[in-house]
């Protein structure tokens, strides 16, 4: 039913983007089972083809949805030469760097050591994910900058691993992903904040995660769907959580990345947060500002998947409050819920926005010239 | 309109489609169980090449328990988005009210006419004794 005639896809639609673009969210995956293996102990090899890994969450061997499309990503970003879609730089060159005309990629890998339960191994397979990143990606093209990757759950053993990272301009940011064991802002995760803070690195937060929680606060949904609108519940958990145990009182210039989980609901989150706020600050004295405050200083929103509102005022009321200078333009290459540059933002912002939007804040922020 | 003359019939047998691109327009054929389909390859949602997405076929509702599943190889579901489209109209399943992909007539035609013309061969070499896919456009 399904047979193709054409051997490969070609890369497809080019955009309208003129100036060079900032894609901060773009996810590099391995070609092999076994590509990894270089960059792990050996000691490892032998436990991982032994024993193989134990996550917090039930589902041993994937995501606990199925994702509508392989591998969540576009049927058109299989590449020529094979392996999963995002596992080759020549082909995302050619598909997505060139002509998008992006010239600071973000690479965020999701397929780590995070949610292992065996930290040692957590830890080993993170720093080895970050040695990938420099051979793999961030050496063989400059536009790219990986993300550290670390032990989540190890608050110890990840700040060791930021701090040795720190100073390497291969990477721009720390990693993390929304749904782990307990909710971001617990003391356990304050060691990564810390040591973030002190390498003058963002820490990004990306929706998705292995913590074993269900995607929503009152259970498991039936539905894909619903997986993928709660993203943003969790986020907003996560994002809650990290302002009221007062990690950004504690940690005054961190700052953090909400990577793929939506930034429309982020002025109602503020907006809640202040009003319960002044009935029971007695309850949080370690706060010092209001919530709306920290979270609009502190915070950094990744556009993809796009808000797309009927009326394009109130896409632009929500980014009023958010405020022009904290979006990241991302694509999600390779995944399948993709945004196209060109395609993303309505008419109607002015150049100077635009240029913020696409490039200017992403590379204030990650700290590029 | 100009008719064009992509294949011999026996170059795109059932189940299959054709990718080329006339007047620089990207364009794939389907042979759909011996029927055949032409579509602008460009998803009018963010542009991916639309066609190079699964045949499936359409779920639909008229009242709560009530699913139907029809056109079987006859919806072309984007391999970016997921979004939907007939292959005989180009009507979205996601929102007919602002997007339609283009469709194109396609028809087979015998090599007797063909030959006569007026057909542009694209790089076809074309001979009377077999039937070919026309696509009009």
């Amino acid at each position: 039913m399904n047979i193709q005639l054409r051997d490969r896809p070609e890369a497809s639609a080019s955009t309208g983007i003129k100036t060079g673009i900032a894609d901060c969210d773009i996810h590099p995956a391995r070609a092999t089972k076994d590509e990894l293996y270089p960059y792990l102990a050996k000691r490892w090899h032998a436990h991982l083809e032994t024993f193989g890994v134990h996550p917090y969450q039930g589902m041993m061997g994937g995501p606990p949805y199925p994702k509508a499309q392989p591998n969540a990503s576009r049927r058109d970003a299989y590449p020529p030469e094979g392996g999963k879609q995002g596992s080759s730089l020549s082909f995302m060159q050619k598909q997505l760097l060139d002509p998008n005309n992006v010239v600071l990629g973000v690479l965020n890998p999701l397929d780590t050591g995070q949610g292992i339960r065996n930290q040692d191994l957590a830890g080993a397979i993170c720093s080895a994910i970050n040695d990938w990143q420099i051979e793999k990606w961030t050496s063989k093209d400059s536009r790219l900058k990986g993300s550290i990757v670390v032990a989540n759950e190890d608050g110890v053993s990840a700040a060791a691993e930021i701090r040795k990272r720190a100073g390497d301009k291969n990477f721009v940011q720390v990693l993390l992903l929304s749904r782990n064991v307990e909710p971001l802002g617990q003391r356990r995760y304050w060691p990564i904040y810390e040591a973030a803070q002190e390498a003058g690195l963002p820490v990004g937060v990306h929706a998705f995660g292995f913590g074993g929680n269900p995607i929503t606060a009152s259970g498991w949904p039936s539905y894909y769907i619903e997986e993928m609108v709660g993203h943003s519940q969790c986020q907003q958990t996560a994002l809650a959580s990290l302002v009221l145990e007062g990690v950004f009182a504690r940690f005054p210039s961190l700052k953090m990345v909400m990577v793929e989980a939506g930034f429309g609901w982020a002025p109602s989150l503020a907006w809640r947060l202040d009003k319960v706020f002044d009935r029971l600050h007695a309850e949080v004295p370690h706060l010092t500002r209001k919530p709306s405050e920290y979270i609009r200083d502190h915070i950094w929103w990744t556009t993809q998947p796009m808000e797309d509102p009927e009326s394009r005022d109130h896409l632009f009321q929500t980014i009023e409050w958010i405020g022009w200078d904290k979006l990241l333009f991302a694509t999600d290459y390779p995944h399948w819920d993709y945004d196209e540059p060109s395609r993303v933002l309505p008419a109607g912002v002015s150049d100077a926005n635009r240029q913020a939007f696409y490039l200017d804040n992403a590379k204030k922020l990650y700290g590029i010239s | 309109m100009a008719r064009h003359v992509i294949a011999p019939v026996d170059e795109l047998p059932p189940g299959t489609r054709k990718f080329l691109e006339i007047d620089g327009r990207p364009i794939a054929v389907f042979n759909v169980k011996g029927e055949f389909f032409g579509l602008l390859n460009r998803c009018p949602h963010q542009g991916a090449a639309l066609c190079e997405g699964p045949l499936i076929g359409l779920a639909s509702s008229s009242d709560p328990g009530e699913i139907e599943y029809t056109k079987l190889g006859e919806i072309i579901r984007c391999p970016w988005h997921g979004w939907e489209f007939d292959i005989r109209t180009g009507q979205s399943y996601c929102d007919p009210r602002r997007f339609r992909v283009k469709a194109y007539p396609v028809n087979v035609e015998p090599g007797t006419n063909v030959v006569k013309g007026p057909y542009v061969a694209e790089t076809i070499a074309v001979s009377v004794e077999s039937d070919y896919v026309v696509v009009d456009l």
